[in-house]
């Protein structure tokens, strides 16, 4: 395989393109069946991606009718208790059902074994078992939260969750209990495959970036799902027999509930951004044509979140009840975990020093991702020093700071990822005016949406109340309108990457001239992904031979020319030796 | 091992039988890792309340069957040795070896399973169960006895042996104390014990039925000739998973039925 002759100009007289005629894993089989018993974990990602599109909608709009109650402040749009279920209902949807399974199920599923060089995951019935088991979790919970709802956050903490409450909780918390089954599933089969799977050179240090933040995600799902889900099966016995597993009156301990659930629930903050993270170290040096700087130090953090990240769970109960002397040592590990998360940041920074960059969706996404998750991972630094928490906690500012790492961090390391691999995915280039258009939308709009509730929860305004004292209406009508603007952002997309299945241009191999053995097969790939195992010579990031990775060197040319400003050479007589990029793969 | 043979057992998406082998015994052993820690949830509770109401626990683990208990743990030590025998069996080629051990393993598990299913009724005879059964059955002994002194509520139960023996002994030992009298045990945290028991139990006997299905499934296997000695890694990856069933019963016994085990009734 050449690289080359991916990289040339799409202007030139195009060589008859072999790819439509190709099989590839989309046009090998049409049925119904064909893709609900595949085990090919491309289709399997495809399942996924479908399945939280849907469940993302779902808890899109219940975010939006929790900010529209929110713009008057007498509950006059919707009740007390309906608006309980509404935020309620965004939290479990969103939490279980799109943002723990977005990155590590659809693109780390589609992603790694192509990434390593396999021709799939380990456990391809495993795989497929995962999304039978994710379905039928998401679609009890998404019936418990619709058909009735939940009213006790999605934090369900007892004794309320188990005794007070009369709406559905049984029924979702079994939907987030199986689900979590699906997840497990899911880390284990992307560990083996990284452990057993990878192509004869693709050594450890050799991995994409992506695939290390995938490794470490996966260690996180494997070893801290488990225990929430014995906890939410001992509340749902809690719950259904009447005994007191955590119910003070009966000699259980509530606390006992909530070392438990964040025990999972806060590395699972990692489960959902640390994917992200691995998105944005693919995407950076394709799009400022520089080799990743620190690669070790980046994957090496991302393991440190990993690990660290099981050690600070009990930061969210510093107003609980915990010991003086333990809240200072969970405060302590809560600031060590912001180490790892710098690293990643300046790293990201250095890559873009000098830098020829281009600013295509992939990259507005990703840039987007940095600021705004260094803003959330900053706010987060208030909320883990118990003195200022103390005055934060429970208030509007943990729901702004949460929503800066997940909304701003996460959702657009996953559009961004989605952008970056759609081309791959389909074989179809969307409208690329109408991508940077979306992006700079969402981005314009999640600032408006969520710095008025900073400074709402820093004047003490709490979180989950429907009602509020007046002279907070100003930031709520602020906020509702910032999230006006931040759902259209997101209904364009919907709209351009449908309409590219159907008349985008086709994508050719490698429309970013990306490294990576991903780009080196066909878009869409064909169904064993490589003919022959690929042999693997150097690391990942190769985009610029003889320039180091401070941007000495010779960079090469910024990408302009084609419909999606493909890098191409058109233009710059540079000499040979540093443009053409040695091919990766051999054999 | 010919080359038939690799290409029965080998799945495409592997290079080489080695790779497979590997990659299922990796996943079994993380597969381990989340049990233990799924487990672990359970172990992490138990310990924070064994502390917390360790003279409540001692007697309501002492009122559990603990010969039963004992039979069991033989039983399934047995069985970690014949499920380790069909391994060796299945590496030499003993075709027949590995079908006696796989059905022994299964044979003992089963009665393992059917042990514990009358020690549940047992318990349920007796309304040894969280909940609405333990509420009814130790109020109704306490109302029976309430007004009358000590020896006398000791005659009456005498006399009245519909009342379950564990209900007997609480009431009796709390005859007289209120909350926070020393020696008072809270009724409560007796039930705190036995929904741990349950729990721990239950789920634990979940997963010896999966075992039993899966080295059913190993049987099915071998009659259709998928475990050739080249394969017998597929063996050795259930056994895995029927050990760490056998280890977390090693450490459910001594936590479940000998923390009451001093107690004399």
């Amino acid at each position: 395989m050449s690289t080359l002759t991916e990289r040339a100009p799409l202007a030139s007289p195009p060589p008859p393109e072999p790819i439509p005629a190709e099989p590839n894993y989309l046009n090998n089989s049409f049925s119904i069946w064909s893709w609900l018993l595949t085990v090919d974990h491309k289709r399997i990602g495809i399942l996924y991606l479908v399945s939280i599109t849907v469940f993302f909608v779902v808890g899109g709009i219940a975010a939006g009718l929790v900010r529209l109650s929110l713009v008057v402040n007498d509950s006059s749009i919707v009740t007390e208790d309906t608006y309980n279920r509404l935020f309620t209902a965004h939290g479990v949807v969103m939490l279980f059902f799109f943002l723990i399974p977005a990155v590590p199920a659809v693109f780390g599923n589609f992603l790694i074994p192509m990434m390593i060089g396999a021709k799939d995951l380990a456990f391809p019935k495993l795989n497929l078992a995962s999304w039978y088991v994710f379905m039928i979790g998401a679609i009890m919970a998404v019936w418990a939260v619709l058909a009735g709802g939940i009213d006790t956050g999605w934090t369900l903490y007892p004794p309320y969750s188990s005794r007070s409450s009369t709406s559905n909780v049984i029924p979702g918390v079994m939907g987030a209990f199986i689900s979590g089954f699906s997840s497990i599933m899911t880390g284990l089969n992307i560990m083996v495959t990284i452990h057993k799977m990878r192509a004869p050179g693709m050594t450890w240090g050799r991995l994409p970036l992506f695939v290390w933040a995938m490794y470490a995600t996966s260690l996180i799902q494997l070893l801290a799902t488990p225990v929430v889900a014995i906890t939410l099966f001992l509340l749902m016995v809690e719950r259904a027999w009447g005994v007191g597993i955590f119910d003070p009156a009966l000699g259980g301990d509530p606390l006992l509930f909530q070392h438990l659930f964040w025990f999972y629930s806060h590395p699972a903050v990692y489960i959902m951004i640390v994917p992200g993270m691995g998105v944005i170290s693919e995407v950076l040096p394709c799009f400022a044509r520089k080799n990743i700087f620190g690669y070790r130090a980046i994957a090496w953090s991302s393991m440190g979140i990993a690990v660290v990240g099981f050690l600070l769970w009990a930061h969210h109960m510093f107003v609980a009840g915990i010991s003086f002397y333990s809240a200072l040592l969970f405060s302590l590990l809560s600031m060590l975990v912001a180490v790892p998360s710098a690293i990643k940041v300046f790293n990201w920074t250095a890559t873009l020093y000098r830098g020829s960059i281009t600013f295509q969706a992939p990259m507005l996404f990703s840039l987007g991702f940095v600021v705004l998750f260094t803003i959330g991972g900053l706010t987060g630094l208030f909320l883990a020093t118990t003195g200022t928490d103390i005055h934060l906690h429970d208030t509007y500012f943990v729901v702004a700071h949460f929503h800066f790492v997940m909304v701003g961090g996460m959702v657009l390391g996953y559009f961004a990822a989605l952008h970056f691999w759609w081309p791959k995915m389909t074989g179809r280039l969307y409208s690329d005016w109408w991508s940077r258009i979306a992006a700079t939308i969402i981005i314009v709009g999640f600032f408006f949406t969520f710095i008025p509730q900073f400074v709402m929860g820093y004047h003490g305004h709490p979180r989950r109340y429907p009602n509020y004292p007046a002279e907070f209406q100003i930031y709520h009508v602020m906020s509702t309108a910032g999230a006006s603007i931040l759902g259209i952002g997101y209904l364009i997309p919907a709209i351009y990457l449908t309409l590219s299945l159907f008349n985008g241009q086709k994508a050719g191999a490698n429309p970013w001239a990306a490294t990576g053995l991903e780009w080196s097969t066909p878009s869409p790939p064909s169904v064993h992904n490589f003919d022959t195992t690929p042999v693997v010579v150097c690391g990942p990031y190769e985009y610029a031979i003889g320039v180091d990775q401070m941007g000495r060197g010779l960079p090469e040319g910024p990408g302009e020319g084609g419909p999606l400003g493909i890098a191409s050479h058109e233009g710059h007589p540079s000499p040979p030796g540093p443009m053409i990029k040695e091919t990766e793969v051999v054999g | 091992m010919s080359a038939s043979t690799h290409h029965s057992v080998l799945k495409h998406h592997f290079d080489n039988l080695e790779q497979q082998h590997a990659a299922e015994r990796l996943g079994m052993w993380m597969f381990l890792a989340t049990e233990v820690l799924f487990f672990g949830g359970l172990f992490g509770g138990y310990t924070v309340y064994r502390m917390w109401y360790s003279e409540a626990f001692a007697v309501a683990s002492s009122h559990l069957n603990q010969t039963i208990a004992t039979i069991n743990t033989l039983l399934l030590i047995t069985s970690s040795l014949t499920m380790t025998l069909a391994i060796r069996s299945a590496r030499f080629g003993d075709k027949g070896g590995l079908y006696r051990n796989l059905l022994l393993t299964a044979g003992l598990g089963t009665a393992f399973m059917v042990m514990k299913g009358f020690e549940y009724a047992e318990d349920f005879h007796e309304h040894y169960v969280p909940g609405v059964l333990f509420q009814r059955a130790h109020d109704s002994a306490a109302e029976a006895v309430a007004g009358l002194s000590r020896l006398e509520a000791e005659d009456f139960f005498k006399k009245n042996p519909q009342h379950p023996e564990w209900a007997r002994e609480l009431v009796l030992a709390n005859h007289g104390k209120s909350l926070g009298d020393p020696g008072y045990v809270n009724a409560d945290h007796v039930q705190l014990f036995l929904c741990f028991y349950y729990i721990m139990t239950g789920i634990h006997g979940i997963h010896i039925i999966v075992g039993i299905g899966c080295i059913l499934w190993l049987v099915l296997e071998t009659y259709r000739g998928m475990i050739p000695p080249a394969n017998y890694s597929t063996v050795e990856v259930v056994s895995l998973y029927w050990h760490l069933v056998d280890a977390i019963w090693l450490f459910l016994m001594p936590l479940l039925y000998l923390a009451g085990a001093g107690l004399v009734h």
